[in-house]
């Protein structure tokens, strides 16, 4: 049955387990990172990093607040990237879970076509142009296991489950929180499997908590590599070897 | 913890101040969402907005240092709007009480000061007794001498005006929190404080719990569930290690150490005041028992009513004398203590005022660190301005292995003996902190067989740990337990030697039963490790005790005081989460504090066989009026030895008069001094551990928190030219460090008394040996060496500090 994420940052403490348990499930390394005047880091995803907890400091209806927001790849239902890539050896779609899964042979396509066509801004590259994201730890659900960021969670913000029982989970939260937040969302909930729940306006916690507009400016240009892709995707492999 | 971790979940209101519970106990956020999930309201009080504030419904800021001033107002406040839960103040704690005449608070001071001395004779803290020796009371609460109006009279200075100008805090907000949290005030309402460091790191540390205590009290939130006083553990096993006498003032079990004028057993046996009160349980009555018991479990056969147990064998305290962390580190600077094992601790990074511990490192003649890795401790005589050809110190590592290598047991917060098995074996030469002991033991034994200073103590200690060479947790889990040394008869029970006790009701005093700590008789008993159970049925009462999940000292008792959870008659307050009740002529639900009977019958006549519910306490009733401790029986607001102000706004008596100091050179101070004009604290983060020992070299939290930092306003920042993310310098009268400034929105100038107040805070989590850049250090490089008269704890969390750009 297909997978979904319930992500609640209205219970997400930042206190950025999550960040970790990605790291040693998937053995990345560390990366070298400094304090730049904030408790976020790595600055941003990386082909070594894959969850970064966003944290910002915002002033809605004269209160303070810290917002924050376990960014990672929303595991779209129609992913953009997939079909930029056009190449199912190395992006492709696990028929069981509905994971995203990109692989080793990502390196032989245009990384940044597929970067720029994701409207999370989520795949990053290695210098030899390989592709990695969140993977939704799909051996670990393959094997009855709940992706390492949510066994990790200590207060229920990351949450993971059949695709159905998510939406409710979702649903039901929202209408918890509805009345006392009036702005309370959903974020893109019909078009993902990572389903956020944000009190505010989404933008307040990150600047691609939802889809950003650009993707539609490049409609056209991807339809055109569409067509030409089954070109591209062996041209770029002759030209790898 | 009176109650456990699991019990936040019940709470309707939990207060968190003096602690970062989002941040330091991130689990416990498991239990405060559920809470919050059934409409608890969730209130923090700190100086900096934190990861916890932001996940609070009201969060309000106060200056560092001014608790009791916040809430010496809300007791005003709860008084004022008659708030209390009466029937509970009444009944189950010391309200009603007839003080001593004689007593007196008078501009800052309690009666009995002896300002030369600089002490309390504490002998007018007392209550009037009638004839009998039974406290007065007076069921009225009217006369003025009552509990509850010296209470009132005490905090009629903390009206909402002075308690704001001291604390910074606006009246507004103290509202709302006292409006708030008083609300669980009534019977079906629970209320509950999370604190740690944040409250008692101050010179007024112990006074700042006992101000929550007395509202806990008022309010009737003590034995109930979601409700009693909190206390969040720094460590997985510090309660283990409190409760084990691992400080110098208790032995284990908080059986107070003697000092030399107790010179014989029978001294020691007697000295607890009893209450003539027929309903006081006497609790301490049956101290004898954990005493002699506790000695057998030392010296073995070698103890024996003719020699005291073995009693002179013990290291009496000297008089007046304290021997607190504090006062180890003075004296190693004056240059008195010659050796010194450093077990599992990292005082050159963990200690106040490090610049003066790792000074006085310098002066011992050996070391022995024991701990996982190397540490500032270990290598100080290689650190930041150190010449290692001046020191003379001789260290010696001994690598332990870590915790999940080695079987045993933890104590969590929450009381619950929570056993372990071991993981993969021990890497390289590394031992558990068991065989390192163990033979340490042996050796010292060997040497002292030829000789030695009073070689008495060491050759007779019972040191039957091992089997098969190598240190058994079993064996000392079965010690600490209790067994009997002979085929003994309790009443119409009978035990054969080498059982295991029961529980503490079965321990003797005549040598019969040998117990390492009678608080955990019960723990490893005939019937097996009790802590090793992991059973995940809940008690009928549903409120999420778990009695067969691990072991909870006292009996298993999940809620202490639980028998104040329920009405005179022995039924619960609170239908909904009951914790204990009276049915059938029994106790049902959780363990009550005592099996005896409610105060009040089926008929409604007072039932003699019935006991007050606080069964520790001498007279067996909450102690409002609490005459124990050293700086006073209510709680007052003094300054920080350090602080922003030049007066006490509530009396002359500027600091604490009872607070420890120390007088050596590196024991500098600067208060109100423009050198050093803002309030400083210290925290920790979620991404690293204590000193950052076991983190620092971990590359995946060094990600995560890379650098030391400082944490200021952008009011502050804008002041002195900081820019976010630059490296700045902070000082203090004793040190100063290199760190990166973080300006944000989460610390606030305030207003203190009509002028600006800012604050900045740090975490202690660094220290020069990782990174090895040598950069990153310690924030107690910069904290005071001045401690609570009480515990001696230093004040790190109110200091004063400078920032400047580098």
């Amino acid at each position: 049955m297909s997978k979904a994420f319930f992500v609640d940052t209205t219970v997400c403490t930042a206190c950025r387990g999550c960040q970790v348990a990605c790291k040693q499930w998937h053995n990345l390394p560390a990366e070298l990172t400094t304090n730049r005047g904030t408790n976020e880091n790595p600055p941003d995803l990386s082909f070594d990093t894959y969850k970064v907890v966003r944290m910002r400091e915002e002033v809605i209806q004269k209160k303070l607040n810290w917002l924050f927001f376990p960014e990672q790849c929303r595991h779209c239902l129609s992913p953009p990237c997939l079909d930029t890539a056009g190449d199912p050896r190395a992006v492709y779609k696990d028929e069981v879970t509905g994971a995203v899964i990109y692989t080793a042979e990502t390196r032989f396509l245009n990384a940044d076509d597929i970067i720029s066509s994701c409207p999370y801004n989520i795949p990053r590259k290695s210098a030899d142009g390989t592709l990695a994201k969140c993977d939704m730890c799909n051996d670990r659900v393959h094997n009855g296991m709940m992706p390492s960021c949510v066994q990790t969670c200590p207060t229920g913000a990351m949450n993971f489950g059949d695709e159905k029982e998510m939406k409710e989970l979702a649903q039901k939260r929202l209408n918890d929180v509805k009345s006392r937040y009036p702005e309370a969302k959903l974020l893109d909930a019909e078009d993902v499997r990572v389903i956020y729940l944000t009190l505010y306006d989404p933008k307040l916690y990150f600047k691609y908590a939802v889809a950003s507009n650009s993707d539609v400016n490049l409609t056209r240009q991807l339809a055109l590599k569409k067509m030409f892709r089954p070109l591209t995707a062996i041209a770029s492999r002759v030209l790898q070897a | 913890m009176t109650n456990h971790w699991i019990d936040l979940k019940n709470s309707d209101c939990i207060l968190i101040m003096g602690s970062n519970a989002a941040e330091n106990h991130p689990i416990s956020f498991k239990w405060i969402t559920e809470a919050q999930k059934n409409g608890a309201k969730v209130i923090n009080v700190d100086p900096r907005f934190t990861r916890t504030s932001s996940k609070s419904d009201i969060y309000a800021p106060l200056r560092s240092g001014t608790d009791i001033a916040f809430l010496g107002g809300m007791i005003k406040f709860i008084l004022d709007n008659k708030l209390i839960a009466e029937e509970y103040v009444l009944n189950y704690t010391n309200a009603s009480f007839l003080v001593n005449k004689d007593y007196s608070f008078n501009d800052g001071l309690f009666s009995g000061w002896d300002a030369k001395a600089k002490k309390y004779d504490r002998s007018t803290w007392t209550f009037q007794l009638d004839a009998n020796g039974v406290p007065l009371r007076d069921l009225m609460m009217k006369d003025n001498l009552c509990v509850i109006n010296l209470l009132k009279k005490h905090y009629d200075r903390y009206n909402l005006k002075q308690v704001s100008k001291i604390t910074g805090t606006s009246e507004a907000e103290l509202l709302e929190v006292y409006k708030t949290y008083a609300a669980t005030g009534a019977n079906d309402k629970a209320g509950t404080i999370m604190y740690a460091m944040g409250w008692t790191q101050h010179t007024v540390g112990v006074q700042n719990i006992r101000t929550m205590s007395i509202i806990q009290l008022l309010l009737g939130n003590m034995g109930i569930a979601g409700g009693g006083v909190n206390a969040l553990r720094g460590e997985s096993n510090v309660q283990g290690s409190t409760d084990q006498g691992l400080l110098f003032h208790i032995w284990p079990g908080y059986i107070p150490s003697p000092n030399g004028k107790i010179a014989k057993l029978e001294d020691m046996l007697k000295r607890r005041a009893q209450s003539k009160d027929p309903l006081s349980l006497n609790w301490w009555q049956n101290e004898p028992k954990y005493i002699v018991s506790f000695l057998k479990s030392l010296f073995g056969d070698k103890a024996s009513a003719e020699n005291e147990f073995g009693y002179p064998w013990m290291p009496k305290l000297d008089e007046g004398k304290p021997y607190s962390w504090l006062d180890l580190f003075d004296e190693m600077y004056k240059g008195s203590i010659k050796g010194f094992f450093a077990w599992g601790m990292n005082p050159a990074c963990s200690g106040s005022n490090a610049t003066k511990v790792r000074k006085a490192l310098a002066n011992l003649e050996w070391m022995v660190n024991v701990n996982l890795f190397d540490n500032e401790t270990g290598s100080f005589w290689k650190g930041p301005e150190t010449i290692p050809e001046n020191v003379a110190t001789e260290v010696f590592m001994l690598p332990a292995c870590v915790s999940v290598e080695k079987e045993g047991s933890i104590s969590n917060s929450g009381r619950w003996m929570q056993w372990r098995y071991a993981g993969p074996k021990p890497l390289g030469n590394s031992l558990p902190d068991g065989d390192i002991i163990m033979e340490l033991g042996l050796k010292l034994k060997e040497l002292y067989k030829e000789g030695g200073v009073f070689p008495d103590p060491i050759l007779n200690l019972k040191w039957d740990y091992m089997a098969d060479h190598k240190f058994d947790p079993h064996k000392v889990a079965k010690q600490i337990n209790g067994f009997f040394v002979k085929d003994v008869k309790v009443g119409d029970q009978e035990f054969k030697m080498g059982s295991q006790v029961p529980s503490f009701a079965f321990l003797q005093n005549d040598g019969s039963t040998s117990c390492g700590n009678w608080v955990y008789a019960g723990s490893y008993t005939d019937k097996g490790n009790m802590s090793a159970r992991r059973k995940q049925e809940d008690a009928p009462n549903k409120i999420g005790l778990y009695p067969e999940f691990a072991w909870a000292w006292p009996v298993n008792r999940r809620i202490i005081y639980n028998r104040a959870a329920v009405d005179p008659k022995g039924q619960p307050y609170d239908a909904k989460r009951w914790v204990i009740q009276w049915k059938d002529g029994k106790w049902i639900g959780d363990v009550p504090d005592g099996g005896q009977p409610p105060l009040v019958g089926p008929d409604g006549q007072p039932d003699p066989k019935a006991k007050h519910p606080f069964i520790m306490t001498v007279h067996g009733l909450g102690q409002i009026f609490g005459p124990g401790l050293n700086d006073g029986p209510f709680p007052e607001h003094y300054e920080p030895l350090e602080c922003p102000v030049e007066k006490n706004f509530m009396s002359s008596q500027f600091t604490s008069p009872t607070a420890a100091h120390y007088g050596t050179s590196a024991d500098t101070f600067a208060t109100c001094d423009p050198r050093y004009p803002y309030v400083g604290t210290t925290y920790r983060v979620s991404e690293h551990w204590q000193t950052g020992l076991l983190t620092r070299p971990q590359p995946w939290l060094m990600e995560l928190q890379p650098q030391m930092f400082v944490e200021m306003s952008e009011e502050l920042g804008a002041l002195k030219g900081i820019r976010n993310g630059e490296r700045v310098k902070v000082s203090s009268a004793r040190g100063s460090l290199e760190c990166t400034a973080v300006v944000t929105k989460r610390f606030k100038p305030m207003k203190i008394a009509g002028t600006v107040v800012h604050q900045v805070g740090m975490p202690y989590n660094y220290g020069w040996r990782w990174p090895t850049s040598g950069k990153e250090e310690s924030a107690n490089l910069l904290t005071p060496s001045v401690g609570d008269p009480n515990t001696r704890i230093p004040e790190t969390k109110a200091f004063m500090v400078n920032v400047t750009k580098l």
